[in-house]
């Protein structure tokens, strides 16, 4: 018995050494990885300009779409938006922006100012919307297909790294 | 009149109830979500935007009538495990539930053991 409970100490330790080094090796930030691969679903973006709202059906018309959530108050945003004005000339690609929490005539100047690379405007003033999708910071952007699922999920401003790998992934057909 | 009277305070104790019970279960709600954009805060700890907007879509759940489980299962969904303080038993945390109950019962084991066989030798 009592070679039993050293086995079981032994065991124990080894355990618990091996519980550290898997948690120490562990990515520790909070990732949007799994988000890869699932499906989005009760889209409802309401329109930036008017009444109309972008559904589920509506991603069906493009092969692939980049969803954008931006702010004219987002200074980051800024920095991203030179890669979603060459984006926008792609053929495979429509980038519907979503306009966080900001006010509509500080969009419309920012927009005016840099560019509007945008197919569709919808508005999340409250932030509400944007939780369906995951986001919890501005800027974010979602790459789907046209059954909406999600190929890649990018936080914080796009880089350069960031527009090849759409580029990519459109062109891939 | 009197029949009235209690029939009245009734009512208003049944109503300040219902809305306690609501209460309780929003802020116990709040308590198990992580705030993704604060360190080690759960949503009821913080006032960030990210919290505060994550406490409205609680509330709108809740008033569509969205049983706890749900809400945590809409989260999850849109923010992995991750948002849940106390997360649901799966293959990569079960060893986390079930470790503390199997280091009970060898516990439990070595402790018997210890005092059967100090009582052999008493």
């Amino acid at each position: 018995m009592q070679k039993i409970i050293k086995s079981i100490i032994v065991f124990l330790f080894i355990f618990v050494l091996l519980v550290f080094y898997n948690s120490l090796n562990r990515e520790t930030n909070y990732s949007t990885d799994y988000l890869v691969g699932n499906k989005l679903t009760n889209i409802n973006l309401k329109s930036f300009d008017d009444n109309k709202i972008y559904t589920s059906e509506d991603f069906q018309k493009s092969r692939y779409t980049l969803i954008n959530f931006w702010a004219s108050w987002c200074a980051p945003c800024r920095i991203e938006h030179p890669y979603l004005m060459q984006l926008s000339k792609e053929k495979n690609l429509k980038i519907i922006g979503v306009n966080f929490k900001d006010k509509k005539i500080n969009a419309s100047k920012f927009l005016n100012e840099l560019g509007n690379p945008y197919y569709y405007m919808a508005k999340d003033t409250t932030g509400k919307q944007s939780v369906n999708f995951g986001i919890y910071g501005i800027p974010e952007s979602i790459l789907i297909d046209n059954e909406t699922i999600v190929l890649k999920k990018f936080v914080g401003p796009l880089n350069e790294q960031n527009f090849n790998d759409i580029k990519e992934i459109i062109n891939s057909l | 009149m009197r029949f009235k009277i209690l029939l009245i305070i009734f009512f208003l104790n049944l109503n300040i109830n219902l809305h306690a019970n609501e209460l309780v279960e929003e802020s116990k709600i709040h308590k198990n979500l992580r705030c993704l954009v604060c360190q080690g805060q759960s949503i009821a700890d913080s006032n960030s935007d990210f919290a505060l907007t994550l406490k409205m879509v609680v509330k709108d759940l809740i008033d569509q009538g969205k049983a706890e489980e749900e809400i945590y299962s809409f989260l999850s969904d849109k923010y992995g495990d991750w948002i849940l303080y106390k997360p649901k038993i799966n293959q990569g945390n079960f060893l986390l539930w079930g470790l503390p109950y199997l280091a009970l019962i060898i516990g439990g084991v070595i402790i018997v053991f210890l005092i059967r066989k100090s009582s052999k030798k008493a």
